[in-house]
């Protein structure tokens, strides 16, 4: 079994693996990280993102061991000391999500989109998060998050 | 409720649940582990149809980490009964439908791809999956039927021996002769052949259940992904003989959308809470998404025939509607009552129909079951009323607004009768049709028509005025037509001593956000922050009995008990300030948490009075300590949700696409507790509306049974880039029968949506399609278009 180690969430860790381990799994199995979420079998819906070496990835896209040394942010690192996100908070401010399954997969590409987009219209938005399926929330208030919170960070 | 306080009814409150959800600390079903658990994996037939002559588990059973193999000849050993369909409904000739036996494994035979075989446990997922494949079934393939018509057809293949030609019932509503007759004095009759597409829910969180059986308390427990963990163990318990239900408790934690398909009991929850008692070691099944694709409850799937008697006037004299409506290969859970009590009776529209006789015939095939979906069998009575009324106004050359205008019911004629069924407690149409009109710009669509046209694009406009029946239902009317159960609501409100409140409620969010809109009643109601009202709900092992979310009924039926329970505690609250104040109980007014006496400055607060509650040192001599009110609310009739929506579409008729340009929907749901919350309700309901009229479908292929669209790289799931933003307002015509004065919203925009947007599609082309309006179909309708304007 190879071992990997890897920095999550500003924390070092490292485990014995089968080899063949997605790094979802690894991260919700091994680490019990449990708000990275599995939606589907296909690296479709995207609820699974999180972000490897500050990229968002599907991480059912990618096996653990290629994950090696790298830095993996999950949504259980984004809040610092207590304070959500500004994206985390303004999915909150603005109710971009209702059951919440997709959503943090959603956070982690939003996050993405505006390093990649600082300062996004609706229609750059809406393809970037093509992505991310949620079937709650028709995307509309989603939408307006994203703008709201690339927005606050100064896009 | 004339001023909104803050975090009150009418405040658009952030919802209490975020916080986890946006953290990664929600728990939904798949997060919960056990000590010792174990995982199983399915056998599911490959074929759609087929007689299996036997089941050789020994390799599977003797593969690595596997721990038990069991099929429906155990399932059947241990006394399991199989799922029940809990709706009866009475075909024309008194004849009870026909219920063939839904087995949780199957015996003898297979009815469609996906089909549950037997359950293979073992110590690791992949041992399941692995050992799985070595069951060896030997199957002998018989002929498949997947479509409605084929499957009704003389000599179509049979697929349950108790359904004669594969029939479930051919059942009837309203007044044959009146309508007849309303046809005989037509001057105009409009006929449309619809075909409402089949759909999978598609919640984002596939299903999943966890079982634990506890020996020294002989006590099973079911951790499932349900919008109803009542009924849940109501019928496992019940019929299938599980457990009593004193002995079965069942969890349903943070679960990521429903949409119905997680109203149903299904093979895999009931398999796997007998196999945990069984193995004696917890037992936990993840769906993954093709077999959700190929197990979920499916939706709508009807072919309809509709004609509409006008007079030359365009009013509407009658309605006749046939349909075959499609419920797949066993009767899930609610199926029989979605082509019949939910479409039927909303056929009325919001118009004045003189008549209306609506017949339904419903068959197996080969298929998934299908039951309810976002808004069960209303978004396919929509659909019938508004692309038929569309239809006629084109026919007619009235504007569809006008033809709707001169048939509308009324704001004076509530409480109003249909002919089928239905008294409409309150609405005004009109106005919101007036209101949507206004925000479509409607008087300057025909510019924006021509500058398309010089552009080479198509644009079009459609309505769809829609009416639903929600806070289903009072139990006595719905229990006359064939339901197995009550649907009341119950809520219960706990305070701690500390004056910190517990509520309790009978329903189920899975998405709606009630941690924030029940706390907002009570905190309205009883002056309590709402950070100190906690929402508990989904476990039968703590919560009072309820009948769980569906039908846009939480609010308007599990609202309700809540305010009665808030009710009880106000009457009590009343005796021990009364008390505490020494005055007379008649003289104690209660005022947003503050009980004081009339004509004086004497006051105490809710704080202080549930303190006295349960430190009952100074404390009415006849009254029982605690402050804790338990309530049931049982409805006196539906409510009806009703609004205008309107979708502006631009078509591109050298590609096909559709550019939804502009939405206004103008919805009627009464008193509004959180409108931002209802805002996301509608945009979601919307977006399942779009996805099915322009992207979902589900296929089956007609020769083999098998799903070919069981992925999501089949099934297009709508997309941020497939939806445009919404444009959403209200109008409030209070409910009168419900102390929230509220209708229900859950559903509404999956219910207008369709058939708006398929009359913008069909009036910017100048021809009838069927959905989803793909960019073939309607590339080819555009061309067929041009070729007949060019002869």
């Amino acid at each position: 079994m190879p071992t990997v180690t890897m920095t999550v969430n500003g924390k070092q860790v490292s485990a014995d693996i089968d080899p063949r381990t997605l790094l979802a799994d690894f991260i919700r199995v091994n680490l019990d990280l449990t708000g990275t979420h599995i939606g589907c079998d296909t690296s479709q819906c995207g609820a699974c993102t999180i972000l490897v070496n500050g990229d968002a990835v599907k991480s059912c896209t990618m096996l653990a061991v290629q994950a090696d040394g790298a830095e993996v942010t999950t949504i259980e690192g984004l809040a610092e000391n207590g304070e959500m996100h500004p994206m985390q908070a303004a999915f909150k401010e603005h109710h971009g999500l209702q059951c919440g399954f997709c959503t943090p997969g959603m956070v982690m590409s939003a996050i993405d989109l505006v390093k990649r987009h600082p300062n996004p219209d609706e229609a750059t938005i809406r393809e970037e998060l093509d992505g991310n399926i949620c079937r709650c929330t028709g995307y509309h208030n989603i939408v307006k998050a994203v703008k709201a919170a690339a927005d606050a960070t100064g896009g | 409720m004339s001023e909104t306080r803050e975090n009150g009814i009418g405040a658009a409150v952030r919802r209490k649940e975020d916080n986890r959800f946006l953290t990664g600390e929600g728990r939904y079903l798949d997060d919960i582990n056990l000590h010792n658990q174990a995982y199983a994996c399915f056998v599911r037939s490959p074929h759609a149809h087929a007689r299996i002559n036997g089941i050789d588990k020994s390799e599977a059973e003797s593969a690595e980490g596997v721990i038990a193999v069991f099929t429906g000849e155990d399932l059947a050993a241990d006394g399991i009964g199989g799922l029940i369909c809990g709706w009866g409904i009475t075909s024309k000739n008194g004849e009870p439908h026909k219920a063939p036996p839904h087995p949780a494994l199957a015996q003898g035979k297979v009815r469609y791809v996906g089909d549950h075989v037997a359950i293979v446990i073992a110590e690791t997922p992949e041992q399941a999956k692995s050992a799985a494949d070595l069951v060896d079934v030997d199957y002998e393939e018989l002929p498949p039927v997947v479509n409605i018509a084929d499957a009704l057809a003389p000599g179509a293949p049979q697929i349950h021996d108790e359904a004669p030609g594969n029939e479930c019932y051919d059942w009837e509503i309203g007044d044959k002769a009146a309508t007849d007759e309303a046809f005989a004095k037509a001057s105009h009759v409009t006929r449309l052949e619809i075909v409402n597409n089949r759909l999978v829910p598609n919640p984002m969180e596939p299903r999943a259940a966890l079982a634990d059986y506890d020996p020294g308390t002989d006590m099973l427990t079911l951790y499932t992904t349900s919008q109803n963990p009542h009924v849940a163990r109501l019928i496992l318990s019940a019929f299938v003989g599980l457990a009593p239900e004193h002995k079965l408790r069942v969890i349903a934690p943070d679960v990521g959308g429903g949409f119905g398909s997680k109203i149903f009991v299904y093979a895999e929850e009931t398999v796997v809470a007998w196999a945990a008692r069984k193995i004696r070691r917890p037992v936990k099944w993840t769906c993954e998404r093709t077999e959700a694709f190929l197990c979920d409850a499916h939706g709508r799937d009807h072919v309809t025939t509709a004609e509409l008697a006008l007079d030359d006037e365009g009013h509407f004299l009658g309605l006749r509607v046939s349909t075959k409506a499609n419920l797949g290969a066993y009767l899930s859970t609610f199926s029989t009552a979605v082509p019949t009590y939910l479409y039927a009776t909303l056929l009325n529209g919001q118009y004045k129909m003189g008549a209306i006789y609506a017949e339904v015939q419903a068959g197996f095939t080969n298929t998934a079951p299908v039951d309810a979906y976002r808004g069960a069998g209303r978004p396919e009575a929509t659909y019938v009323v508004e692309r038929i009324v569309e239809r006629a106004a084109r026919d007619l050359n009235i504007p569809p607004e006008e033809i709707r205008k001169r048939n509308f019911i009324p704001p004076d004629a509530f409480p109003y009768e249909t002919p089928v069924i239905m008294t409409y407690d309150s609405g005004n149409y009109q106005l919101a049709m007036d209101k949507a009109n206004e925000l479509i710009d409607r008087a300057g669509f025909p510019a924006r028509r021509a500058e398309s046209e010089a552009r080479g694009k198509l644009r079009g406009l459609g309505y769809a005025a829609y009416i639903e029946a929600c806070g289903i239902a009072p139990s006595a009317a719905v229990g006359s037509l064939g339901a197995g159960v009550g649907l009341w609501e119950s809520a219960q409100v706990r305070f701690n001593p500390t004056g910190s409140v517990t509520i309790h409620t009978g329903s189920h969010s899975h998405g709606q956000g009630h941690e924030t809109t029940f706390a907002q009643i009570v905190s309205d109601r009883l002056g309590i922050p709402i950070e100190n009202i906690d929402v508990i709900h989904g476990d039968t092992g703590t919560v009072p009995f309820g009948m769980g979310t569906y039908g846009s009924r939480s609010l308007a039926v599990g609202g309700s008990a809540l305010m009665k329970a808030v009710d009880k505690i106000v009457e009590k609250g009343k005796k021990i300030a009364a008390h505490l104040m020494e005055a007379a109980v008649e003289d104690v007014e209660h005022n947003n948490g503050v009980f004081s006496v009339a004509g004086t400055d004497k006051q105490v607060t809710m704080a202080e009075v549930a303190f006295a509650a349960y430190v009952p040192h100074n404390y009415p001599e006849d009254l029982e300590p605690g402050l804790d009110e338990t309530a049931f609310y049982d409805p006196l009739n539906f409510t009806f949700p009703a609004g205008t929506h309107i979708a502006e579409v631009e078509v591109d008729p050298q590609t096909g696409k559709v550019d939804i340009v502009n939405w206004v929907a103008v919805d009627d749901f009464g008193n509004i507790i959180n409108p931002m919350i209802v805002e996301g309700q509608v945009h979601g309901g919307i977006a399942q509306g779009i996805g099915q009229a322009l992207l979902e479908n589900t296929v089956y292929d007609a020769e083999t049974g098998q799903l070919l669209t069981a992925s999501y790289m089949d099934y297009t799931m709508p997309r941020a880039d497939d939806l445009p933003s919404f444009n959403v307002e209200t109008t409030n015509t209070p409910c009168p029968h419900n102390p929230l004065g509220v209708k229900g919203c859950g559903e509404a925009g999956a219910i207008a949506a369709p058939a708006a947007l398929m009359n913008a599609i069909t009036d910017a082309l100048g021809v009838e399609i069927d959905m989803p309006a793909t960019p073939e179909k309607v590339w080819r309708a555009a061309q067929s278009a041009q070729a007949r304007a060019a002869e």
